[in-house]
């Protein structure tokens, strides 16, 4: 009914009114909102011609070798993207490890056991963690978080397994200094927590409290409420805020690039510093000239096909889950 | 199911440990752990927080002086100086930002709100405006660098306030959009059984009757590109001197500065990098109370 009302609204124009004031600017208003809503489409075209048309060169001189070679060398132009596309995926996935299971609880505690005078200054810290800025945390991880990191966990984890089969490759650090690809996924999942928590926080308070409240009322635990009846009307939409969460990591540039140490080194211990997509083009880009410009667009590239599959999905989740 | 039951109205969580001996023990292990976990976990996002403030406030109050305000950043290794260029440069760019973002976000918000609702055309700039809400900010650097400073030949502010522009934008779309949405249809109706057209619909009655969402939206995207470094990293760079009237060349602004010069390795530099860091954050945590404040005052009313 609602939108037959707005339709007669909106169509008012094609009836003559009497003073039919300056129906000229009428038009010329809708154009504008409509030309404004084209430059989003537009931009977004743009962000993908740009990156494209910059990364071709790459494409064409190294071919499918640039995703699986780990080559990085400015002198002899010998680029490939392998270090920096499985950084990438390493800490974005070590931030999801952490963060979400983090998230979660943060989004149940805020909804099922916070007393109601503490609900909304906790909520409105957890969401002020997702305004500071990016390099923020990038220097906290670097200055406050990476030394303690070294010492009381790389340090000792190291020693213990030391010459251990796989354990001892995934989690031995060559050289402790508390940068690596663990503590850029650490960082990463502080960033993505509170995004995550929110959006979860957000679909657990839409569930009709009718359902809890029977749940509770035949006897089950807080947890069996949350395993049986919170999680499975929300699952799809969490996955969505998850996948939101990662899209996220994925991309993010600043904090990364301050503590994942920046090496072209492929390691299977996630304790070594490597690079990611982002951190790479941040450090290399101002100088960079010729085959390595291409290089970083291509790299560029991989990270909006990437990103963008993942934001896809997180919003075809979280989009269905609205209608349904 | 749920016609059953009257006399359960809201039950407390901590109901059945009344008589927990008649629980098994597996359950009631499960929902402590369940509930020491989650307010772990919430402790543990409060504690980071308090930590991150805790070092910029110790690290950032040592090199706060009013010089910083009067004074350009220095050279390297040089002793002395501010940050005034950088701060000056900082509420340029976002000023230039957030002039270019604010009347595009604005018609293209009301464009899904009131234009296009319902159209196939809507549906998919909203779904592209939320991806690009989330985009890399890194890649609109890259965008940026290609549309602008390539064919210019040169780092501008122009450059950086465009990059930052394509950051706010999406943000304003989707709270001007949310915001036009709150308003009843009814309100429309009445002007439009006035006689208005449309557009004066839509700038006398919604855009009125949604005006503190807007404005929120707006300081949203405010506190958003005050921050944003990595976009800027392509665009406007640094420099270490006051910079042109026309914006050409290295614009100085907080978010590159506090980036090169936390990683440099003169004790000044770094200093001047916390105190600017506390100033931003301060700054942006500050817009996004207000935001929400404003919010509230819209909800109340």
């Amino acid at each position: 009914m609602t939108a037959l009302t707005e339709q007669i609204a909106l169509a008012s124009d094609t009836r003559s009114s009497r003073t039919a004031p300056s129906k000229g600017l009428d038009r010329v208003f809708q154009l504008a909102a409509l030309g404004s809503a084209l430059l989003v489409l537009l931009v977004l075209a743009g962000i993908l011609g740009s990156i494209i048309y910059g990364g071709w060169p790459a494409f064409r001189e190294f071919g499918f070798g640039f995703i699986t070679s780990s080559a990085w060398n400015v002198g002899s132009e010998q680029y490939g993207a392998l270090v920096a596309v499985l950084g990438t995926l390493a800490s974005a996935f070590l931030a999801l490890l952490i963060g979400v299971p983090i998230s979660i609880g943060i989004a149940i505690y805020l909804t099922q056991l916070c007393p109601g005078w503490a609900r909304k200054p906790v909520a409105m810290t957890i969401e002020l963690l997702a305004s500071v800025p990016s390099i923020i945390y990038g220097m906290w991880g670097l200055f406050i978080f990476a030394p303690l990191f070294a010492r009381y966990i790389q340090i000792p984890v190291s020693n213990v397994v030391e010459g251990l089969p796989i354990v001892g490759t995934i989690l031995y650090a060559r050289v402790p200094s508390g940068v690596g690809v663990l503590t850029a996924g650490i960082i990463l999942a502080i960033m993505i927590v509170p995004f995550v928590a929110s959006i979860t926080r957000d679909m657990l308070d839409q569930i009709p409290t009718v359902l809890r409240e029977s749940a509770y009322g035949i006897g089950c635990t807080t947890w069996e409420v949350v395993r049986h009846v919170l999680v499975p009307q929300a699952s799809v939409s969490i996955i969505g805020a998850i996948m939101l969460g990662l899209g996220r990591a994925l991309g993010e540039t600043m904090a990364v690039t301050f503590v994942v140490g920046n090496a072209n080194r492929l390691s299977a211990s996630i304790f070594d510093p490597s690079s990611t997509i982002a951190s790479r083009i941040a450090n290399e880009f101002n100088e960079a000239d010729g085959m390595q410009l291409n290089a970083l667009m291509a790299l560029g590239c991989l990270l909006f096909v990437i990103t963008f599959i993942v934001l896809i999905i997180a919003r075809l989740l979280t989009r269905r889950a609205k209608v349904a | 199911m749920d016609a059953q039951n009257p006399i359960l109205a809201p039950a407390p969580a901590g109901a059945p440990s009344l008589r927990a001996n008649r629980v098994r023990p597996s359950r009631r292990v499960a929902d402590k752990i369940l509930i020491t976990a989650s307010t772990a976990f919430t402790m543990l996002g409060i504690l980071v927080l308090g930590s991150i403030l805790l070092m910029l406030i110790v690290e950032g109050l040592k090199g706060f002086s009013p010089l910083l305000f009067t004074q350009p950043t220095p050279g390297p290794g040089s002793e002395g100086g501010g940050i005034a260029n950088a701060i000056v440069g900082s509420l340029v760019l976002t000023f230039l930002g957030i002039v270019i973002a604010t009347p595009v976000g604005l018609m293209a918000g009301t464009f899904l709100a009131e234009y296009g609702r319902g159209s196939k055309l809507a549906d998919l700039i909203r779904f592209l405006n939320d991806i690009l809400l989330s985009a890399p900010s890194i890649l609109i650097g890259l965008f940026v660098y290609t549309l602008m400073v390539r064919p210019m030949g040169t780092y501008s502010g122009w450059a950086g306030g465009v990059a930052l522009a394509i950051i706010a934008t999406p943000v304003i779309v989707r709270t001007t959009e949310d915001m036009l949405r709150l308003v009843p249809s009814q309100m429309r109706e009445a002007g439009a059984a006035l006689g208005a057209p449309p557009s004066h619909v839509i700038k006398t009655i919604t855009w009125r009757a949604a005006s503190a969402g807007i404005v929120t939206g707006i300081i949203l995207a405010l506190a958003r590109i005050a921050g944003e470094t990595a976009p800027l990293l392509f665009t406007a760079l640094n420099n270490n001197n006051w910079f042109n009237a026309n914006l050409l060349g290295g614009i100085p602004n907080l978010p590159v500065m506090i980036y090169q010069f936390a990683l440099s390795p003169y004790p000044n530099w770094q200093g001047l990098a916390w105190a600017g860091a506390l100033l931003i954050t301060i700054t942006i945590l500050a817009l996004s109370v207000i935001a929400r404040l404003v919010i509230k005052d819209q909800r109340a009313r």
